[in-house]
């Protein structure tokens, strides 16, 4: 296990930035012309950092995501990460065909581990979500919080400096959520990753997050950042949680406001 | 809790464990095998009722004299002498494997020919826009159309029942695939680009193993239009060289006048297309789909 996650943190190690975004804009083309959907955004994150990404409807955070993940370009600007980042997604976006062992080694193969190397790594990362015996398992026979400590897995298996993070618990029941904000906070720490994590949910911005960036809608802006300086281990009810999302929810209902004065 | 030692960080990670450990517990279902008594009331049992169903009505129309005419009905007795006749003389598996050996090899040429042009169609937009319609189009033509050209074309012999299976069959293969491919979810493309398959890789890893169940259900079809292909070649293109098929079987019986041997050679052509199917391409589907969870067992 140790030697997969010193490889994890030396990845980062050089570079001074995970991820960085530079007066990134991005328009769609629209029933009336071009769209902007992202205006001028500019964010480092840095080596380690945690940072949510935080927003109503339409602030254009998942395509920013997307952005960052290279799945696509901006129309202006620039994105320069370390390495290929990976990607969570709010479905788990496990392969049905393979078990949950092999949807690893999948990541591990793509990446040129040598097959020799394969199986044992997957094992470890299994482990490191806590899916010890999952190994076999079907992705039909697992549970909805499994399959997604299983995509974790994968998406750990890349061993990219970057995580990003699309709303990856939001389908998920409370109860579950709440044990794999642990588990992701867990794994955070211990492998030193940077993590973009998207949501629309302030407090679990808050609970997770060492910096929380608030996005305007439409086109997707800057609002404002916060520091959260919450010591770990955070719970969902601490009252320091609870006092930074409630300026958090002021703050972004206000933006949310400003759309129906039209 | 003032009163622990224990560190905070231990302590945390050992509850996460355990909470975890339970959800896991409570939300895996676990799912056994059928009872083999439950598979024989509700497998097994429909379908023989059924075909004891045809056989009285069947019996009854003969019975009653309701048709009395044995060159238009036959008995069923007499269709279950003219089988066992065949199979004591020795001729039964002769006339069977010479069809099935013809429809197998020309379904595997099929196999051959629809899975590239299957995947060409799908990924390559220029291919699909020129010929993705006509492929389509060509498995609502009877593949009995071709038999005439086939024959001027070959003449009588294999390589024109194989034509003909080829121009059944191999549109439902390459259509199956490229209805496989179009039903990819969008997420396992996005997911497996993340993951750096791309270009080949990705057709490799991703798209064909995702668009397997359209695959598989396009084989099943095309076993289907192969089989129907080659037994309107058989009967039309009857040759005494070309050995006896069950085509031929049911020609021969309709040339000698013979009703209970056109009634043999209607029911082989039956059991066989409805055996490979069974044998084959069922579990095959099952398969592919038990292993995704796609098949709701009940």
């Amino acid at each position: 296990m140790a030697t997969t996650l010193a490889k994890a943190a030396d990845g980062t190690g050089t570079a001074t930035h995970a991820a960085r975004i530079e007066h990134v804009s991005k328009s769609f083309a629209g029933p009336a012309g071009p769209q902007l959907v992202l205006d001028d955004i500019s964010l480092d994150v840095a080596p380690g950092e945690f940072v949510t990404l935080l927003g109503a409807s339409g602030c254009g955070k998942s395509t920013l995501l997307n952005l960052v993940a290279g799945l696509d370009r901006p129309s202006a600007g620039q994105i320069t990460t370390d390495g290929r980042p990976a990607l969570m997604f709010q479905e788990h976006a496990l392969f049905p065909w393979l078990t949950a062992g092999k949807n690893i080694e999948l990541a591990l193969r793509l990446r040129g581990v040598p097959k020799s190397e394969r199986r044992g790594k997957a094992e470890e990362l299994l482990e490191l979500v806590r899916l010890k015996g999952a190994y076999g398992k079907r992705v039909h026979e697992l549970s909805g919080g499994m399959r997604q400590r299983v995509a974790m897995a994968r998406a750990l298996a890349q061993e990219s400096g970057l995580l990003l993070m699309d709303e990856p618990f939001a389908a998920l029941d409370a109860i579950t959520r709440d044990v794999l904000h642990d588990e992701l906070t867990r794994i955070w720490r211990e492998t030193k990753l940077s993590v973009l994590f998207v949501t629309h949910n302030v407090r679990e911005a808050v609970r997770l997050a060492e910096r929380v960036v608030l996005l305007s809608s439409r086109p997707g802006r800057i609002a404002r950042q916060w520091t959260v300086g919450i010591e770990h281990p955070r719970r969902i009810e601490d009252t320091e949680v609870a006092e930074l999302s409630v300026e958090i929810t002021e703050e972004l209902r206000g933006e949310i406001r400003r759309h129906g004065q039209h | 809790m003032a009163s622990t030692d224990t560190p905070p960080p231990t302590r945390e990670a050992g509850d996460l464990a355990g909470l975890e450990a339970g959800l896991d517990a409570l939300e895996t279902q676990h799912s056994g095998r059928t009872p083999w008594r439950q598979t024989l009331t509700q497998k097994v049992l429909p379908p023989v009722v059924a075909v004891l169903l045809v056989l009285a009505v069947w019996q009854a129309l003969i019975s009653l004299k309701i048709v009395d005419d044995p060159t238009k009905l036959p008995a069923p007795a007499d269709v279950w002498h003219v089988v066992r006749d065949a199979w004591l003389q020795g001729e039964l598996l002769g006339y069977i494997w010479t069809s099935v050996s013809r429809g197998l090899s020309g379904f595997l040429m099929a196999l051959v020919i629809g899975t590239p042009l299957g995947l060409l169609v799908a990924r390559v937009r220029f291919v699909r826009a020129a010929i993705g319609p006509i492929l389509s189009g060509l498995q609502s033509l009877p593949s009995v159309a071709w038999v005439p050209p086939a024959v001027i074309w070959l003449g009588l012999n294999n390589s024109m029942m194989y034509a003909v299976i080829l121009l059944g069959a191999v549109p439902s293969i390459a259509n199956g695939l490229v209805s496989g491919v179009d039903q990819v979810p969008p997420l396992f493309l996005r997911a497996g680009r993340t993951l750096g398959a791309t270009g080949l890789k990705g057709t490799w890893h991703i798209v064909l193993p995702a668009a397997l169940p359209g695959y598989v259900a396009g084989l099943k079809q095309g076993w289907a239009f192969a089989w129907r292909s080659l037994m309107a070649a058989e009967i039309i293109a009857s040759y005494p060289d070309l050995g006896v098929g069950l085509g031929q079987l049911l020609e021969n019986g309709r040339n000698a006048s013979d009703m209970a041997m056109v009634f043999e050679a209607i029911l082989l052509i039956l059991v066989v297309g409805i055996a490979i199917d069974l044998l084959i391409f069922s579990p095959l589907e099952r398969w592919v789909l038990r292993s995704r969870g796609l098949l709701v067992r009940g």
